[in-house]
C-alpha cells in the first residue's frame, strides 16, 4: 500500500536544541499510527513540519505523495491537523468558524458543504452549539470544534496532537469512537498522546521519539512482545521471606516482588519454590505486558541499541 | 481564489462584528476633534483663500481616520491571532503569501474607507465641502490606506506582544500622522519644521487627499502621488517578502 506520510532524513534545529535529528518514517494509507515520546522529544516539531509551520534544515516530507514545501498547496489539502493548544477565534460562531475553514481550503459555498458541516457537527455532538459564539463554549466543546475544523475539508490524513489532554472521560471516549470510525472509513490517523493506554488500544503501529530521533518503530503487538513481558507480582506474608533463588531474578518495590516471565509454564516452578521454602503470600497477581513498560524501557535507553538495530518499518 | 476571498471576508466580518469599537468610535473621535479645533481656531486661521478653517480641517480628519484605522485593522488582527494562537488557522490552509497579503491589506483599506466615509458624512453638516478633483480623493485614500495597512501587517507580524505594537503605533504612526498637516498647512510652520514635514510621507497623503477637495495644496498632487506610490510599492514589497519567508510566522 502506498504512503500517506513519508518522512526522509528530516532535521531541524532551534538555536542549540536539535529538535529533529534525522527522522525517517513511512506511514501507510489507512493506518492508525501513534507517535510517542516524552516532552521535548520532537513530536510537535515533526507535526508542525508536516503542516508547513516549521521549515526544515534538511530532509523531505510528503503527504499523500505531495512534497510539503514544493507542492505545499496539495500537501495541505490532504492534511487535517488538530493542534495541541486550545485555540479559537473569538469573533465567530461554531458554524461560521467551520464555513470559514472550508473556504480557506477552496471549498465554495454550497449545499454539499453545509450538509458536510451539519454531519460533522452531529457526529461531534455540536449541533446544539452551532450558532453559539466560540467564547461561550466549554474547554471540551472547543476541543470538539478543533477536531471539526481539521475535518472540514475532508482530508484523507488526520493528525491529532494530544487531542485528549485535559478532556473528560466521556468526551475522550466519544472522540475516539468518532476517530476510529474515520479510520475504518479509510482515513489515515496519526496520533500523539501521553495516555499510553489510548495509544495501545488505538494504534496499529507506533514510533517512539527521543531527543529528535526514532528510537523504536514497530507494530504495537511487536513492541509489546519485544520490550515487555508478563509479570508475576508476589507479596510475601508478614515475617515470610522470598527464597534466595527467586530473589536473584526478582525486583523489589515497596515490599512487592516482581518476576518477569514470557510463558505461563514458567509460573509453576516459581510456585513450587515458594511451597518448598514455606513462604506464604498475602497477594499474588499476574500482570499483562503494557505499552507503559515498553515506553519506560525504551526511554531509559535499556533497549536503545537493540531498538535502533531492530527498527522495523 | 476562494482562499483569498474567505480570508478577506473573515477579516471584514471580524471588524464588522465589533463595529461600535472599530467604526463608530473612530468617527466619534474625529467629530470631537472637529468640534474642538474648529471652535477654537475658526475665526483665527484661514489657510487657503475662500476656505474656512473647519472646511480645511474636514479632509485632514477624514484622511487621518482612514490611515489610523487601516493600520489598526491589520495590526490588531494579526497580533491578536498570534497571541491567542488562532493564527494557525490561516497558516495551515493552502493560502499563498500573495493571497494572505491581499486579503489583510484590502480588508484594512476597506475599514479605513468605511470609517473615513463615516467621518465625512458626520462632518458634512459642519462645513460646506467642495469636491474639486474627486479622482485624487479616491487615489490618495486607497494608496494611503494601503500604506498604513502594509505597516499594520509588518508591525503585527514583528510584534510579539501588545506592548510592542502599542509602541509602534504611539511612537511612530501617531506622531507622523499628527505632524503631517492634518490640523494646519505646513506653510505656517518655521522653515526647519517645514523641511522635516517634507520627510514625512503621511504629509503627502494628506496634502494630495485635500487637493482633491479644494484643488489647491502645499505641493503638487503629482509630486505627492509619486512619493506615496513609491512608498506603497516599497512597503508592499517588504510585506510580501516577510510573508514569503514566513518571518515570525513559520519557525
Amino acid at each position: 500500500m502506498s504512503s500517506a506520510i513519508r518522512v526522509q532524513q528530516v532535521a531541524k534545529r532551534f538555536g542549540s536544541v536539535q529538535a529533529l535529528a534525522g527522522v525517517d518514517l513511512d506511514i501507510r494509507q489507512g493506518e492508525f499510527f501513534g507517535l510517542l515520546g516524552p516532552n521535548g522529544a520532537g513530536k510537535t516539531t515533526l507535526i508542525s513540519a508536516l503542516a508547513g509551520l516549521v521549515r526544515l534544515d534538511s530532509g523531505h516530507i510528503e503527504v499523500m505523495g505531495c512534497d510539503v514545501i514544493t507542492d505545499y498547496r496539495n500537501a495541505r489539502r490532504q492534511l487535517g491537523v488538530v493542534p495541541q493548544e486550545l485555540v479559537f477565534d473569538p469573533f465567530f460562531s461554531v458554524r461560521e468558524t467551520l464555513r470559514i475553514q472550508c473556504g480557506y481550503f477552496g471549498i465554495r459555498q454550497s449545499r454539499t458543504r453545509d450538509a458536510w458541516i451539519d454531519e460533522i457537527l452531529e457526529n461531534l455532538d455540536l449541533t446544539s452549539k452551532a450558532d453559539a459564539n466560540m467564547r461561550a463554549l466549554s474547554g471540551g466543546m472547543k476541543r470538539r470544534v478543533l477536531v471539526a475544523q481539521a475535518l472540514a475539508h475532508r482530508p484523507p490524513v488526520i493528525v491529532l496532537d494530544e487531542p485528549t489532554a485535559g478532556v473528560d472521560v466521556e468526551l475522550r471516549q466519544a472522540l475516539w469512537q468518532f476517530i476510529r470510525r474515520l479510520n475504518n472509513d479509510g482515513h489515515t490517523v496519526v496520533l500523539t498522546t501521553h495516555y499510553l493506554e489510548e495509544a495501545e488500544s488505538l494504534c496499529g503501529r507506533i514510533a517512539m521519539l527521543k531527543a529528535g530521533k526514532v528510537v523504536a518503530l514497530d507494530t504495537t503487538a511487536n513492541l509489546l512482545r519485544s520490550f515487555s513481558t508478563h509479570a508475576l507480582r508476589l507479596k510475601p506474608a508478614q515475617g515470610a521471606a522470598l527464597p534466595a533463588v527467586l530473589r536473584s531474578r526478582a525486583e523489589n518495590k515497596e515490599g512487592v516482588w516482581t518476576i518477569a516471565f514470557d510463558r505461563f509454564e514458567e509460573i509453576e516452578p516459581v510456585l513450587a519454590e515458594l511451597r518448598a521454602a514455606g513462604c506464604s503470600l498475602d497477594d499474588l497477581e499476574i500482570g499483562k505486558p503494557d505499552l507503559e513498560d515498553v515506553f519506560i524501557r525504551v526511554m531509559r535507553g535499556k533497549v536503545e541499541t537493540e531498538a535502533g538495530a531492530e527498527v522495523r518499518a | 481564489m476562494t482562499g483569498f476571498f474567505t480570508l478577506f471576508y473573515k477579516e471584514v466580518l471580524r471588524f464588522w462584528k465589533v463595529g461600535f469599537q472599530t467604526v463608530a468610535a473612530p468617527v466619534m473621535t474625529a467629530l470631537l476633534y472637529l468640534l474642538i479645533f474648529s471652535h477654537v481656531l475658526e475665526s483665527h486661521v484661514q489657510v487657503y483663500p475662500g476656505v474656512t478653517y473647519t472646511a480645511f480641517l474636514v479632509p485632514g480628519l477624514v484622511m487621518m481616520s482612514v490611515l489610523q484605522n487601516a493600520f489598526a485593522n491589520s495590526s490588531s488582527s494579526l497580533i491578536q491571532s498570534k497571541v491567542t494562537g488562532s493564527i494557525i488557522f490561516v497558516l495551515l490552509p493552502p493560502i499563498s503569501y500573495r493571497a494572505f497579503y491581499l486579503a489583510y491589506v484590502l480588508a484594512a483599506v476597506l475599514r479605513g474607507i468605511v470609517v473615513g466615509a463615516g467621518v465625512l458624512l458626520a462632518t458634512l453638516w459642519f462645513a460646506p465641502l467642495q469636491f474639486a478633483e474627486p479622482l485624487w480623493i479616491i487615489v490618495f485614500a486607497m494608496l494611503g490606506g494601503g500604506i498604513l495597512a502594509c505597516l499594520g501587517v509588518i508591525a503585527g507580524i514583528w510584534a510579539d506582544k501588545f506592548d510592542q505594537l502599542a509602541a509602534f503605533q504611539n511612537f511612530i504612526i501617531l506622531p507622523l500622522t499628527f505632524l503631517s498637516g492634518v490640523f494646519y498647512s505646513i506653510h505656517t510652520l518655521p522653515p526647519f519644521w517645514q523641511l522635516m514635514s517634507h520627510w514625512n510621507p503621511i504629509f503627502y497623503m494628506i496634502d494630495g487627499f485635500r487637493h482633491g477637495f479644494f484643488g489647491v495644496s502645499d505641493v503638487s498632487p503629482w509630486q505627492s502621488f509619486a512619493i506615496v506610490t513609491t512608498c506603497f510599492v516599497l512597503l508592499s514589497a517588504l510585506t510580501l517578502e516577510m510573508l514569503k519567508r514566513g518571518y515570525k510566522l513559520r519557525a
